[in-house]
């Protein structure tokens, strides 16, 4: 009898609350599923949209490992989801290399330049690292825009088709999935692993990791460089879907509308970073619904309405969900499905 | 040819006086509450939308114009900070920075919804007739909007040094909980912080918006007023009034003889250095860390 009733410590302890897991890889089993059907019975603009979450997931879930986990908070992200785009797009043109290759290419040269821009957190910390991050994103920005001989500038890399499995837009659907999958599943075995867990260390307090034998400088370093790999990937697959590299594509803004959907999503957890991105995705897709569906009164147009809407909406999530949801819609999920409180939420910066 | 230096020269550094203004607003919500303010250029942009309604819809003279837009410039800071930014105190970086960005797209939203998204230049005000030293030539918007930078900057160091609401305000940077239990009634002062940058983002905006016309994309300026902060070290008023100056100079003369797109990049490379040589700005204060 004593080897049936589980301490009710030890899984605390492990940062591993009780739960239900038939609930839960029954809800993957049947997200799965419909994932891999989808192409059965969806418009092109379904796919189109799935596509596109799932691409941004990967570089929200690629943020959510640098500021989330490891707390070191990053403006620059998409500056490494362009290099990313860049390196793949080039080599696609030059070398003619395949969807898969390029995935990789993207990530390592996003990889190796968010080790660069890594540097600075060594020293520094908070907000200023973030504006440190901000001459990643501006002194990249520069070299898209002005290296023309290799960026094309302004205008960018016009890029081939992809047809993969000779299933055109459907085809690239499943690399896509297959490729997020992967990384989603890695990286949350990362924070079972020595490294991982020296993320979270550092986050807490990086002079007791390193009291503690946490190597902080490669801690820190990996966790910029892996964040920004997760970025490139994310970019190359954003170079193959549009067809079109351009600096426009990475700018502040869109560094902002990642840390939103890790916000939005739920700091420290992969679960989150994937529902944030797909809500904030799907978010202007469905207030352009609505408001083309609404009555148009003499000369309102849709257009002139829709960005300045998105704007505000856009900011008052970021608002109200750090006001009253801080752990972001994984927070919600938890409550719905009656999970346990995760040891509740670090605070602490 | 040295002429030509000194003249860019003078309009980079008047140019400067607006990113003192914005600057000095930054510095003084950090110190005084620990956020670090993204939404300070949407700060700026709302009263200079203010301001040239006033003047230009309802048809006041520019002076009360000007009354007009710092109080809805305070009012607007008002909001934020009792609806939003109080309950934000002490909570990780990485909230006030995407509470502030968050706010920042609010106000950005707003102003596109009322007042649509084309840049609009404002009616003159400031005297136009260049002014000649020696030899040289200063455009005139240019040097008034330096003069009243320069004023406000003035009155607002003086005010920080020596007026009882400036002691408290440096009081509670430098120490919290002694301040509040010496008497200081801390919440008036984070308040009164924020007023004073709603003020001095108010000043800004519409000497911005005067040179180079206001849309709702107005408050970008404000990302490269960051630079000038982080050169200066985020904490120091001193720093920031050296900073935003050279900052001020450094982008004409970028401009003038290498290209606009140089622009916004070679002040971050700078700071980049800078930070890489001594983390907390060129005359921040060393930071100490409880461990």
């Amino acid at each position: 009898m004593t080897q049936s009733t589980v301490d009710p410590i030890a899984p605390q302890i492990a940062g591993q609350p009780r739960r239900t897991p038939y609930f839960e890889w029954t809800a993957v089993a049947v997200l799965g599923l419909i994932a891999l059907t989808l192409p059965a019975y969806a418009s092109v603009y379904v796919l189109y949209m799935a596509s596109l979450v799932a691409i941004n997931s990967i570089a929200t879930v690629g943020l959510n490992l640098t500021v989330g986990y490891a707390g070191l908070l990053s403006i620059g992200h998409s500056a490494f989801i362009g290099v990313g785009a860049y390196a793949a797009g080039l080599s696609m043109i030059h070398l003619g290399t395949p969807l898969f290759l390029n995935v990789i290419i993207g990530g390592v040269a996003a990889f190796l330049v968010g080790l660069i821009f890594g540097i600075p957190s060594l020293r520094i910390k908070g907000v200023y690292l973030a504006i440190a991050t901000l001459a990643a994103q501006y002194s990249l920005y520069f070299i898209f825009q002005q290296w023309t001989s290799v960026t094309g500038g302004d205008r960018g890399l016009s890029l081939p088709p992809t047809d993969l499995f000779g299933m055109g837009d459907t085809g690239f659907y499943y690399g896509v999935l297959v490729i997020a999958a992967i990384l989603f599943v890695a990286a949350s075995n990362l924070f079972r692993t020595r490294l991982g867990r020296s993320f979270i260390a550092v986050r807490e307090r990086d002079y007791a990791a390193q009291v503690l034998g946490i190597n902080v400088v490669r801690a820190k370093l990996l966790a910029f460089g892996i964040g920004a790999a997760f970025a490139g990937v994310s970019g190359a697959l954003t170079a193959h879907f549009l067809r079109l590299v351009n600096p426009d594509q990475f700018t502040l803004l869109v560094s902002v509308f990642f840390l939103a959907a890790v916000v939005v999503g739920g700091r420290a957890s992969i679960v989150g970073s994937i529902l944030g991105a797909a809500f904030m995705t799907l978010l202007p897709e469905l207030l352009r619904e609505i408001l083309s569906a609404m009555p148009t009164q003499g000369q309102t147009n849709v257009a002139g309405l829709l960005s300045p809407l998105r704007e505000i909406i856009f900011g008052l999530l970021i608002i109200g969900f750090l006001m009253f949801e801080p752990r972001g819609l994984k927070g919600i999920l938890d409550r719905i499905t009656g999970r346990q409180d995760r040891a509740a939420e670090s605070e602490a910066d | 040819m040295l002429r030509q230096f000194l003249e860019f020269s003078i309009i980079g550094i008047a140019s400067g006086g607006m990113y003192v203004l914005s600057a000095l607003g930054f510095v003084i919500i950090f110190k005084a509450t620990r956020i670090f303010n993204f939404a300070m250029g949407e700060m700026m942009m709302l009263p200079a939308f203010i301001f040239l309604w006033a003047m230009a819809t309802v048809g006041l003279h520019w002076g009360l114009a000007l009354l007009v837009a710092i109080l809805g410039g305070i009012v607007i800071v008002l909001i934020l900070e009792r609806v939003v930014m109080r309950r934000m105190i002490g909570r990780p970086v990485v909230v006030l920075v995407m509470v502030t960005l968050g706010a920042g797209s609010v106000m950005r939203g707003i102003a596109g919804l009322i007042w649509g998204h084309e840049i609009v230049t404002l009616p003159s005000f400031i005297p136009r007739d260049p002014i000649f030293l020696g030899d040289i030539l200063i455009p005139g918007k240019l040097a008034w909007s330096f003069l009243a930078a320069a004023v406000v900057a003035g009155g607002f160091v003086a005010y920080y040094r020596f007026s009882r609401a400036g002691i408290a305000i440096r009081a509670t940077a430098s120490d919290l909980v002694t301040a509040e239990v010496l008497g200081v009634n801390v919440r008036w002062v984070y308040t009164l912080a924020w007023m004073l940058a709603g003020v001095l983002a108010a000043v800004a905006g519409i000497l911005a918006a005067s040179v180079n016309g206001v849309s709702p994309q107005l408050g970008f300026v404000a990302l490269n007023v960051l630079a000038v902060i982080m050169l200066a070290g985020m904490t120091s008023v001193f720093g920031v009034l050296v900073a935003g100056l050279f900052i001020g100079w450094l982008e004409t003369i970028v401009g003038a003889y290498l290209s606009a797109a140089w622009q916004s990049f070679l002040p971050y490379v700078i700071v980049l250095l800078v930070m890489m040589v001594k983390p907390s700005g060129l005359f921040g204060e060393e930071r100490v860390e409880r461990i």
